[in-house]
This record gives structure tokens, C-alpha cells and sequence, in this order.
């Protein structure tokens, strides 16, 4: 009793909002808002960068969790901390953070506006800037994971048969780690389609540039046009759980 | 043309001093208990583990002189592992697998995957490219493996534990395969094993290590029938005892510094001088009740500490002035009622003694 109490509480609180979008969903409308224009634009925008977002932390998130796992080094240790940080930091504060870095009078900012004329803030850029920041971490810590649990002893092996750093992280290291990489990929880009606070802080919310989806649900709901907010909100829960849904699948089946 | 490595290297509770010369075309067994530093040799002379000291030249090529600063990677040195579970790359199928070396070096892929074929064709497993590793016994696997290694031609082979991973029913067989694919290997190769048959089965030379020291080596027959410590005794079957002889008589010491203590005396069939080792077979040692009669025998008082089956015979190993290992039939354990703690005179004949120099 004393255990089912708090469950069933904590339960509530997680199920209940969600259930009250269902109740309050307007089901004969929901064709007419998917369908229009600006919520189009938002889900089109939204696929766009944070598909390009997650490609970034492919890019530069494998590297860094290959350094993590497979060097020892004394900073090792503070360079995982830093990459971690967006996990805990609130979304709004790496926004502002990314505004005194990229903003046209912050330290990198002003100098790629003064070279190349190049103005990142409020940019469709700046959005998958701010994806990115906060998605990073997901794919990060999900390759590192992989790796540490893969054996080094493959690369060894390789090494012996004539392969050169770079083909063995290529042709043995990596498809060992592949479904390590795809969780953390999906799961990064589910964070980079949920991104609010630091999209909205460095990027603003401009109709068609940076207005994503969440944003643009932000402004149904400030505006008054509840329904649009909650099909907006159905739309982000169904492709949540779509995700760990097939994510849970992937960690049973290779547990 | 040859292997010559002098390792140096702490590592943990190891502190290896190991030289090793291998002759092309020649197999060493490098044996010796767990944690005596068999792999970290092996790691050594493949270029994954650097020695503290010393040198190793393969083919008058230098691959690691610490003195000089000389390290050669892995990826430039020819040599080829073959490890335990094989470690097959498992995303890529057999013929994939066997390539690999030859894709690495920049070969051609068609040209790389004939001659992966080639070398399947010589290894049995036509048929097997399509395969993934995980679908393979343990054989095949330790082919695939040994195809994998050979095909970028080293000059220096190095087997860690070949047999280990196999269930006893298949290992003798595989053995076999094994040490006729050695058989025409043209370099060097090393195997690594703790199985003293496997060892003699695959070695044209053993060369025993413990604690980080080579202790014996020679021919596996040399080893097998003249050991020189312990350890080595223990593998090959057979009582050894170290002495200090004066002609006919040898007064054993139990303290690893070869003098004599006054417990024991043996006695030779032959003249004798100085610090030796006495060696018998466990089936020379006779067991009875009371104390035998009989020239030339020699005789200690013993207690019986343990006894287990050994074959047809049971092995029964008893201490007392020498400690030793004698096999007798199981009618003489009932006829003797030989249990722990049983007291009986244990005698060899000093023919059947072997005696040589420490």
C-alpha cells in the first residue's frame, strides 16, 4: 500500500495530461489543421533540421565518443563533463549561450560576421545549431556506451593484418557499433525534433526559417487556437513513443 | 632468416626477461602456467605492447630496439595473429574476412576476393564465403582465422591458445589440420599454448616460461624427458627431484637452492658428480606395506596425501623424506588400503632413475 500510493500518483501525473489531449482533441478537425499551411511548414521545417541536426552529431559525436572510450588521457574526463553539460543545462540557458558565442557581438559571431559576412542567429542555421547543442549528448553517450562494451581485441587484429587506423575504425570498428550508433542517432533525433528553449532563445520564431514544430505550438496555445496546439502536441507524443517504442524493441532484441 | 626478439617488460605483477629465437620454417611452443607471461610476449612481438628494453629483428629487419627508439607498428610489421576465439570480424562474412589483410594493403577487391578463394580452396572451407563467423565451429572458425593471417604472407606467425576454445572431441582432429598447415608455413611461428600434448604435438622446439622467465628449452623430447623444474615435470608426467651426487649416491634437497638437507639419499645406477636432477616415471614407483628388500632400490617412508583416478591406473601422490607421484593399479589400492594419511614405503629401482646435470 504504502509503495502503490506514490506509483499510482506519479502515474497519474505522467498519463493524465496526456489523456486529456485525446479527451480535448477536436478529432473532426484534425485533417483541416495537419493540412494547413503553417502547420506544414512547421513539420516540414522541423524534419529538415533536425534530420540535419542529427547528421552534425553523427559527424562530430562519433569522433568524440571514440576519443572517450578508446584514449587515455588526463583530460578525458573533463571532456566528457563538457559534452555531457546539455543533458542537465536548461534548453533556455545554451541558447543564451549560443547567443554570446554566434551572436553577431559574441566572440565567434562577431568575427564571422566581420570575414565572411556570415550571420548565424535567427537563421534556419541557428536552429540546427541549437538542436544540435542539445542533442549531442544522446548520441555521445550511446556510442561511447557501444564502444566500451565492443572489443578492442578486433582492432588489434586488424592492425596486425596491415589496416591503418582509420580502416579499421571504418570496416570493423564502426559496423561493430552500428546499432549502438543507430539508438543514439534515433534518440538524438528525436531530442533535436523536440527542442524548444534554446531554438527559440538563438534562432527566435520566425514562420518558415525557424518556427518549428514545437515553437509553433507554443504560439497556437499563446494565441488562443487550442485546438491546433493539441493536434501539434498529439502529432510530438505519437512520434515519441513511436520512437521508444521501436528503440525498446532494438535494446530487448540484442539484450 | 629468423625470429630473434629480448624482451624486458613489468607489467602489473609480471616481470618478463625473455629471449627468443625462432628459426624460419621453425615452430616454438611457448608454454608455461597462467600469468607467467606467455601473451605479453606475444603482444610484444606483435607490435601491440611496447618492451620497457631489448630488441626484436625479424628477417634483419628491426621492429622494436628501445635503445634506439625503434618501434614498429602493427599495421607495418609482417606478422600475423591467430588468437583463442578467433576474433573473426563479425559483420563481415568468411570471404570478407579472409580478404581484409589484402583490402588493407590497397589489393584490388576482385583480386583481393580470388585470392581469399584461393586460400578457402587450400583450407577446405569452399562453400563457407557467403557465411557469417557466428555460423561456424569452432574449426572452421580457427581456419578461417588462420587463412585470415596467412594470406598477407607473414614472416612471423603468432597462435595464442589455437585449441583452447574447441571441445575436446573435435581438438585432436583440429590439431592434426593444424600442425600440418604449420608444416608448410615457410616463417616463423610462435605457438602459444598451456597444454603440454599440444605443445609437443605443434612444436619442433618448446621453450617453457614462468614468471616471466624462460626456465627450459629444447625439443619437446629433451623437454619432456629431462625437465627442470617443477612445473615442467608436472606437465610432462614425471617425478623430479634435485640433488647433490657423490658417485653412487645422491643426497636430495628439498630447497630450491640444490643443497642437500639430509632427508633423503638416492641411489644412482651410474657415477655421478655435483648439483643434478633425478627424474622417474610415476609407473616405476612401487608402493607396499612394509619396507621392500632388494639391491639397488631406493626407499623412503611416505604418506599418502591424494588419490585419483589416472587412466587405467590410479595416481597416487604421497610426501614424506621426498614427495612423489606413483601409479599403481587399482587392486594394489585396495590390497593397500591407500587413503589420505595412509603410511606405506614408496621404492624405485635406481635403473629406472634418470639422472642429469642441473
Amino acid at each position: 500500500m504504502v509503495l502503490l500510493v506514490p506509483s499510482l500518483l506519479g502515474l497519474a501525473l505522467l498519463v493524465l495530461p496526456m489523456a486529456g489531449l485525446l479527451v480535448r482533441a477536436p478529432w473532426g478537425r484534425l485533417p483541416a489543421i495537419l493540412s494547413s499551411a503553417d502547420v506544414l511548414t512547421a513539420v516540414r521545417l522541423s524534419l529538415v533540421t533536425a534530420t540535419v541536426a542529427t547528421v552534425v552529431c553523427l559527424v562530430c559525436g562519433v569522433p568524440i565518443a571514440w576519443v572517450l572510450a578508446r584514449t587515455a588521457w588526463p583530460g578525458r574526463s573533463l571532456l566528457r563533463g563538457v559534452v555531457t553539460v546539455p543533458l542537465v543545462l536548461p534548453p533556455v540557458i545554451g541558447g543564451i549561450a549560443l547567443l554570446m558565442a554566434f551572436g553577431r557581438r559574441g566572440v565567434v559571431g562577431g568575427w564571422l560576421d566581420e570575414t565572411f559576412g556570415v550571420s548565424l542567429p535567427f537563421t534556419t542555421a541557428g536552429v540546427v545549431m541549437a538542436q544540435a547543442f542539445v542533442a549531442m549528448p544522446f548520441l555521445v553517450v550511446a556510442v561511447e556506451g557501444a564502444l566500451r562494451t565492443s572489443d578492442r581485441r578486433y582492432d588489434d587484429v586488424a592492425a596486425t593484418l596491415g589496416a591503418s587506423a582509420w580502416t579499421t575504425f571504418r570496416r570493423v570498428t564502426l559496423p561493430s557499433v552500428a546499432p549502438g550508433v543507430l539508438a543514439g542517432a534515433v534518440l538524438c533525433w528525436a531530442r533535436a525534433l523536440g527542442e524548444f528553449g534554446a531554438t527559440v532563445t538563438f534562432a527566435g520564431s520566425f514562420p518558415g526559417t525557424t518556427r518549428t514544430l514545437p515553437l509553433e505550438a507554443y504560439v497556437a496555445i499563446g494565441s488562443g487556437d487550442t485546438d491546433t496546439a493539441i493536434v501539434l502536441s498529439l502529432l510530438m507524443i505519437v512520434v515519441s513513443v513511436g520512437i521508444l517504442v521501436g528503440l525498446r524493441r532494438h535494446w530487448v532484441g540484442t539484450a | 632468416m629468423s625470429l630473434h626478439a629480448e624482451i624486458e617488460l613489468t607489467r602489473g605483477d609480471l616481470d618478463a626477461q625473455v629471449s627468443l629465437e625462432v628459426p624460419a620454417g621453425q615452430v616454438v611452443a611457448l608454454i608455461g602456467p597462467n600469468g607467467a607471461g606467455k601473451s605479453t610476449v606475444l603482444d610484444v612481438l606483435a607490435g601491440l605492447l611496447r618492451p620497457q628494453a631489448g630488441r626484436v629483428v625479424l628477417d634483419d629487419i628491426v621492429l622494436d630496439d628501445v635503445a634506439g627508439d625503434v618501434h614498429v607498428r602493427s599495421q607495418d610489421r609482417r606478422v600475423g595473429i591467430v588468437v583463442q576465439d578467433y576474433l573473426l570480424f563479425p559483420r563481415l562474412n568468411v570471404l570478407e574476412n579472409v580478404a581484409f589483410g589484402l583490402r588493407a594493403r590497397g589489393v584490388a577487391r576482385a583480386e583481393a576476393r580470388a585470392r581469399a578463394r584461393e586460400w578457402l580452396r587450400r583450407m577446405d572451407l569452399l562453400g563457407y564465403e557467403r557465411r557469417r563467423p557466428a555460423s561456424l565451429s569452432g574449426g572452421q572458425a580457427q581456419r578461417v582465422a588462420l587463412a585470415r593471417a596467412l594470406i598477407v604472407e607473414p614472416r612471423l606467425l603468432l597462435l595464442d591458445e589455437p585449441l583452447a576454445a574447441l571441445d575436446a572431441g573435435t581438438r585432436p582432429a583440429v590439431r592434426a589440420q593444424l600442425r600440418r598447415h604449420l608444416a608448410g608455413y615457410d616463417g616463423c611461428a610462435v605457438v602459444v599454448t598451456h597444454d603440454p600434448l599440444e605443445a609437443m604435438v605443434l612444436g619442433d622446439r618448446m621453450v617453457v616460461i614462468e614468471r616471466g622467465r624462460v626456465v627450459q628449452e629444447g625439443t619437446p623430447a629433451e623437454v619432456a624427458g629431462r625437465p627442470r623444474t617443477e612445473y615442467v615435470a608436472r606437465l610432462v608426467g614425471l617425478n623430479l627431484l634435485r640433488a647433490t651426487a657423490t658417485g653412487r649416491v645422491a643426497e636430495v634437497s628439498r630447497s630450491g637452492d640444490g643443497a642437500a638437507d639430509g632427508t633423503a639419499s638416492v641411489t644412482l645406477a651410474h657415477d655421478a658428480h655435483g648439483p643434478v636432477h633425478i627424474a622417474f616415471a610415476p609407473a616405476a614407483v612401487t608402493l607396499s606395506p612394509t619396507r621392500p628388500d632388494g639391491s639397488a632400490r631406493n626407499v623412503w617412508p611416505v604418506t599418502v596425501h591424494d588419490v585419483e583416478a589416472h587412466g587405467d591406473l590410479v595416481r597416487v601422490t604421497a610426501t614424506g623424506a621426498v614427495s612423489v607421484l606413483a601409479d599403481v593399479t587399482p587392486l594394489a589400492v585396495a590390497d593397500l588400503d591407500l587413503a589420505p594419511g595412509a603410511q606405506v614405503w614408496a621404492s624405485v629401482k635406481a635403473s629406472e632413475i634418470s639422472v642429469y646435470p642441473a
